[in-house]
C-alpha cells in the first residue's frame, strides 16, 4: 500500500517536472508531435508515447574497453551497437540491413569484391563518416601493434591478407580494404563469404576517425569524452572504469528521427538479487533473472523470455595423453549422447526457458532465403532414448572387450554448472550399466587450459556465435581446429565444411545442404559431440517498455527503436 | 622513537619487496591466459597479442621489468578488465567508496561494540550481559551476504528509508553498506572488551584502587577500560585494513564501485597488473597500520613503551 502511494507520488512529480521542462524549453515541444506520429505507426497497445523517454537499465559487468579494435566482450559490443554504427546493422527482424552503407553493395561476379557506397552519416563532432574511417579502423584491428584478439579472429581468412598481417608477416596497408573516394569503400575478400553482410554489423568492423584517434593517443576511448559516436546514441558520463554511464540520443545520427528514447541510464549491478530489488523498487526497467530467481518469477506477468543462440554440448575426447579413450568407440559415444533426459534437465534443473538441444546449430538463429530456420532441415538428432542407448552401450562394451568404463566429466564451477553435471552423472550412470562418471568442477580458465591440453574425457562446453551463419558452430569441429581438442577427425565432415566455405559459397541452397549434412554427420553418425541445451534467458521488463530488440550475435540489444509508453 | 620508526621503515620496504616477489611468481602459476579470447587465435596470432602486452618475455625479465617500474611507483596498465587503464588510477578511483563505507562501518561497529562489551562486563550475568553476548554471536555468525541482503530488502525496498543499492545518493547510499560492514567489528569489539574487562576488574590493582576509594566510573574507564583496549587494538588494526580495502560481498550486493570486488575479479580473469597493484596497495596499508598499532600500544600502556629499538 505504502509503496504504491510513494510510487504514484513519484510518478506524479516526474510527470509534473516533465511538463515544466517542456514548457521551459522550446526544443522539447517541437519534437513532441513528430514523436507521437511515429508512434501511431506502431501497434502499441497503450497508444500515446510518454513525454519522458528515459530508459533505466542494468549491465552485469563494467565496460572493459570502448575501442572497437580491442573489444571482445558482450558489454562492450552491446554498447557499441547502440552508440556506433558500421556498414550494416541488424534490424528488428535480425536481418542485416544497410546502415552507414547506402543501399546494397556492388558485388563482383566471383563474390570477392564488395563496393559499398556510404550515406551522408556524421560523427558526433559533426564531421562526415568517410570510407577512410573504415580503412583506418580495420587496419588498426589487425595490426600486431594494437594487440587485438578479435581483429585477427574476425578478419583472418575473410578479409584479404588479414591473417598474414595479424601474424606480422605483411604490412597492414595490404589489407583488403580501400577507400576509392570519401564515400566509396572497396572490400576484397579472401574467399566468398555468404554471410558477409551480417559480419558488417559486428563491432570489430566499426569505423574510427583517424585524426581523432591519433590526436587522443593513449587516451583514446579511455572515457566517454575521448570517443566519437556515429550511432543512434552517444555515450556520456563514463569515466573509463566506473559502474555507471548514460546513453543520450545522438542528434547527428542520420536516422535520428527513428530514435525515440532521449536517455538511457545504465548501472552495473552484478548481484542478480540486487537487480531484482532495483526493478521492484521501480528504479530499473529491466532485470535479468538467473538461477533461483528464474524459478521464483517464472509465472510473473512481467517476465519476458528470449532464446539465445548459445548451445551447450558434451565434447567427447577420443584421445587423451596419446592414448585412445573408450570414447573413441562410436557406439559408446552414441549411447552416452542418448542416455540423458534433456527435457527434464531444462524443465527442472535449469528452469530458465532453455531448450533441449538435439542439435548443434541453434534454433531461431539462421534462416535461408525463404526465412526457413536452418534447424528445420535436420530437426532433432540423437534424442533421449534410454532403450536404444542401452543397446548401443552393450554393443560398445563388447567391441571394447570390457564390462565397466570410468570416465571423467569436466565442467564449470558455478552453482548451476555443478547442479547440471550432478544431474548428467545420475542420468548417465542410471541408464548405462557399468559406467562410472567422476565429476571435475573447475574455474573457467582451468577448463580452457585442460581443453587446450586435451586432458579430459567428457567436457561440458558451450559456444555462442560470432557471425550469423551455421558455419560459426560447424567449423569448430574440423580436423585440427583450435576448438576440436578432442581427437575428432572425419574427412567427409571436413570436406563438406571446406566445400561450404569454398566452392559452394555462391550456391546458397547447395551450401545450406552441405552444412546440414555436415551437422548430421557430426551429431547423428559420429556422435562426436552431444547436444545438451540451447540457453534461454528470462528477464523482468516493465510493461511500459516497448521494442527493445534482442539480437542473436554481436551486440545483444538495440535500443534504436525502443520507447516508453504507459509509464505516466 | 625516531630511530625505531626509521628502522621499521626499512623493514617495511623489504617486506613489501618480498610480498611483491611472491605474488608475482604465484600469479604466474595461475592457469589460463589474461587474453580473454586467446583460445580463438592461431598460435602465431596469439604470440603477437601476448607480445603487445609484454607477456612473451622470459619470466625473470618480466619480473625485473615489473619491479623496476614498481620502484618508480608505476603499477602498469590493466590487461583485460579495463584495457589500457593505468592501475594506479583504477585503485585511486575505486578506493574512495570502499574506504568510506569501511571507515563508517568500522567506527560505528567499534563504538557500539565497545559500549556493549563494557555494559556487559559491568553488569555481568544479568540480562544486559546476555543480550549483548547474543548480539555479538549473531554479528559473528550471520554471513555478511545474508545480513546485507536483509538490510537491502527491509530498509531499502520495503521501508524505503535508504536507497536499495547504487552509489548515487551520497551519504544515504553509504548507510546500509556501512551497517552491514559494522557487524563484524561490533561483535569482535564487544567480545574482547567484555572478556578483558572482566579479567581486569578481578585483578589486584583494581581491588587496591577500590580500597583507596576510587569511584566506580573512575575504575571502569581509567583503569579497566584502558587495559582492556590492548588486545582489541591488536585485532582491530588488521581488521581495519580488511574492511577499508573493501568487501567483495557488500560491494556487490549494494553495487558500489569499490576495490574489493575488483581485486577478486582480477584474479579470476588473470589481469596480472591489477592483481599485483591491489596486492601491493593492500600490503602497504597493512604494514603501515601494524606500525601504527605498535606505536599506539606504547601510548595506551606505558609498560610496552618503545625506546631505542630495544623492544624489537
Amino acid at each position: 500500500m505504502r509503496n504504491s502511494k510513494v510510487f504514484w507520488l513519484l510518478s506524479l512529480v516526474l510527470v509534473l517536472s516533465a511538463f515544466l521542462a517542456a514548457c521551459g524549453g522550446g526544443e522539447d515541444t517541437s519534437t513532441e508531435p513528430s514523436d507521437s506520429e511515429g508512434d501511431k505507426e506502431k501497434e502499441s497497445a497503450s497508444g500515446e508515447m510518454d513525454s519522458v523517454q528515459e530508459l533505466n537499465l542494468m549491465e552485469s559487468a563494467e565496460i572493459p574497453t570502448m575501442d572497437s579494435a580491442l573489444a571482445e566482450d558482450a558489454v562492450a559490443f552491446n554498447i557499441m551497437n547502440n552508440v556506433n554504427e558500421g556498414l550494416y546493422r541488424l534490424n528488428q527482424e535480425n536481418v542485416a540491413e544497410p546502415a552507414v552503407a547506402e543501399g546494397e553493395p556492388e558485388i563482383s561476379e566471383d563474390g570477392l569484391t564488395y563496393t559499398f557506397k556510404l550515406r551522408d552519416a556524421k560523427w558526433s563532432d559533426g564531421s562526415p563518416v568517410t570510407a577512410q574511417d573504415f580503412v583506418f579502423s580495420w587496419q588498426r584491428a589487425v595490426d600486431p601493434a594494437t594487440g587485438s584478439p578479435y581483429g585477427p579472429y574476425m578478419m583472418a581468412g575473410t578479409i584479404k591478407n588479414a591473417a598474414a598481417i595479424s601474424e606480422g608477416k605483411m604490412d597492414k596497408a595490404e589489407l583488403g580494404v580501400e577507400a576509392k573516394d570519401e564515400k566509396t569503400l572497396v572490400v576484397t575478400l579472401e574467399r566468398p563469404v555468404p554471410y558477409f553482410m551480417s559480419l558488417m554489423a559486428f563491432g570489430t568492423f566499426l569505423p574510427q576517425k583517424e585524426a581523432f584517434v591519433t590526436e587522443k593517443g593513449d587516451a583514446y576511448a579511455s572515457n566517454s569524452e575521448n570517443l566519437l559516436y556515429n550511432g543512434p546514441f552517444t555515450l556520456t558520463n563514463w569515466d573509463g572504469t566506473g559502474l555507471t554511464w548514460t546513453m543520450e540520443k545522438n542528434p547527428e545520427y542520420w536516422d535520428a528521427e527513428t530514435v525515440k528514447l532521449d536517455k538511457i541510464n545504465v548501472d552495473v549491478v552484478k548481484e542478480s538479487g540486487t537487480g531484482v530489488n532495483l526493478y521492484t523498487s521501480g528504479e530499473k526497467d529491466r532485470a535479468g533473472l538467473s538461477g533461483e530467481y528464474a524459478m521464483q518469477y517464472a509465472d510473473d506477468p512481467e517476465v519476458v523470455r528470449e532464446l539465445e543462440p548459445t548451445v551447450f554440448y558434451l565434447k567427447f575426447n577420443q584421445e587423451r595423453n596419446g592414448k585412445e579413450t573408450p570414447l573413441a568407440n562410436v557406439n559408446i559415444r552414441k549411447a552416452i549422447s542418448m542416455a540423458y533426459n534433456k527435457q527434464d534437465l531444462v524443465d527442472v534443473v535449469l528452469a530458465n526457458g532453455s531448450l533441449p538441444a538435439d542439435f548443434l546449430v541453434p534454433t531461431e538463429f539462421t534462416f535461408d532465403e525463404s526465412k526457413k530456420d536452418f534447424r528445420e532441415v535436420n530437426g532433432k538428432m540423437n534424442e533421449f532414448n534410454a532403450e536404444e542407448a542401452k543397446k548401443l552401450w552393450e554393443t560398445g562394451l563388447k567391441e571394447l572387450g570390457v564390462t565397466e568404463v570410468t570416465l571423467e566429466m569436466l565442467g564449470g564451477d558455478s552453482e548451476l554448472a555443478k547442479k547440471m553435471d550432478e544431474y548428467m552423472k545420475s542420468q548417465l550412470e542410471g541408464n548405462l550399466e557399468g559406467l562410472t562418471i567422476n565429476l571435475k568442477a573447475v574455474p573457467f580458465a582451468v577448463r580452457l587450459e585442460l581443453d587446450e591440453k586435451q586432458d579430459y574425457d567428457i567436457q561440458n562446453s558451450g559456444w555462442g556465435p560470432d557471425y550469423q551463419d551455421p558455419m560459426t558452430f560447424l567449423d569448430l569441429f574440423v580436423t585440427g581446429s583450435a576448438q576440436n581438442k578432442m581427437g575428432y577427425s572425419n574427412p567427409e565432415f571436413d570436406k563438406l565444411i571446406e566445400q561450404a566455405k569454398g566452392e559452394l559459397a555462391q550456391d546458397i541452397p547447395a551450401r545450406w545442404e552441405a552444412m546440414a549434412k555436415a551437422e548430421k554427420i557430426l551429431i547423428e553418425d559420429d556422435a562426436a559431440i552431444a547436444g545438451i541445451y540451447q540457453r534461454g534467458i528470462m528477464s523482468l521488463q516493465k510493461p511500459y517498455v516497448h521494442d527493445i530488440v534482442v539480437h542473436p550475435f554481436g551486440g545483444d540489444f538495440s535500443y534504436k527503436w525502443a520507447y516508453i509508453s504507459g509509464k505516466e | 622513537m625516531a630511530r625505531y620508526i626509521g628502522k621499521r621503515l626499512i623493514y617495511m620496504i623489504l617486506t613489501l619487496a618480498l610480498i611483491a616477489t611472491f605474488t608475482f611468481f604465484l600469479m604466474k602459476i595461475l592457469p589460463g591466459s589474461p587474453i580473454a579470447s586467446a583460445g580463438k587465435l592461431s598460435p602465431e596470432q596469439r604470440a603477437v597479442v601476448e607480445e603487445a602486452y609484454g607477456l612473451n618475455d622470459p619470466l625473470p625479465v618480466q619480473y625485473f621489468n615489473y619491479m623496476f617500474n614498481l620502484a618508480q611507483g608505476d603499477l602498469g596498465i590493466s590487461i583485460n578488465q579495463f584495457k589500457g587503464a593505468p592501475v594506479t588510477d583504477l585503485i585511486l578511483s575505486r578506493m574512495g567508496p570502499s574506504a568510506q563505507i569501511g571507515f563508517q562501518g568500522m567506527v560505528l561497529g567499534t563504538i557500539i561494540g565497545i559500549l556493549l562489551g563494557m555494559i556487559a562486563a559491568l553488569r555481568q550475568n544479568t540480562w544486559v550481559d546476555y543480550s549483548s553476548t547474543l548480539i555479538a554471536i549473531i554479528g559473528i555468525s550471520i554471513p555478511s551476504f545474508v545480513f546485507a541482503s536483509m538490510l537491502q530488502y527491509f530498509f531499502g525496498l520495503k521501508l524505503e528509508w535508504f536507497p536499495v543499492a547504487l552509489w548515487k545518493d551520497g551519504f544515504m547510499s553509504s548507510v546500509l553498506p556501512s551497517i552491514a560492514l559494522a557487524m563484524f567489528p561490533l561483535a569482535t569489539a564487544a567480545r574482547f572488551i567484555r572478556t578483558e574487562m572482566i579479567e581486569v576488574l578481578g585483578s589486584d590493582y583494581i581491588t587496591l584502587a577500590k580500597a583507596k576509594g576510587a569511584s566506580g566510573s573512575e575504575i571502569a574507564f581509567k583503569h579497566a577500560f584502558r587495559n582492556a583496549l590492548i588486545p582489541l587494538i591488536t585485532v582491530l588494526g588488521p581488521m581495519t585494513v580488511g574492511i577499508l580495502t573493501g568487501s567483495l560481498v557488500v560491494e556487490q550486493i549494494f553495487a558500489i564501485p569499490g576495490i574489493g570486488e575488483q581485486f577478486v575479479k582480477s584474479i579470476m580473469v588473470n589481469d596480472f597488473s591489477i592483481i599485483m597493484g591491489t596486492t601491493i596497495f593492500f600490503s602497504v596499508f597493512l604494514i603501515v597500520v601494524i606500525l601504527i598499532v605498535d606505536i599506539l600500544y606504547g601510548i595506551i600502556d606505558p609498560r610496552i613503551r618503545l625506546s631505542g629499538g630495544k623492544s624489537s
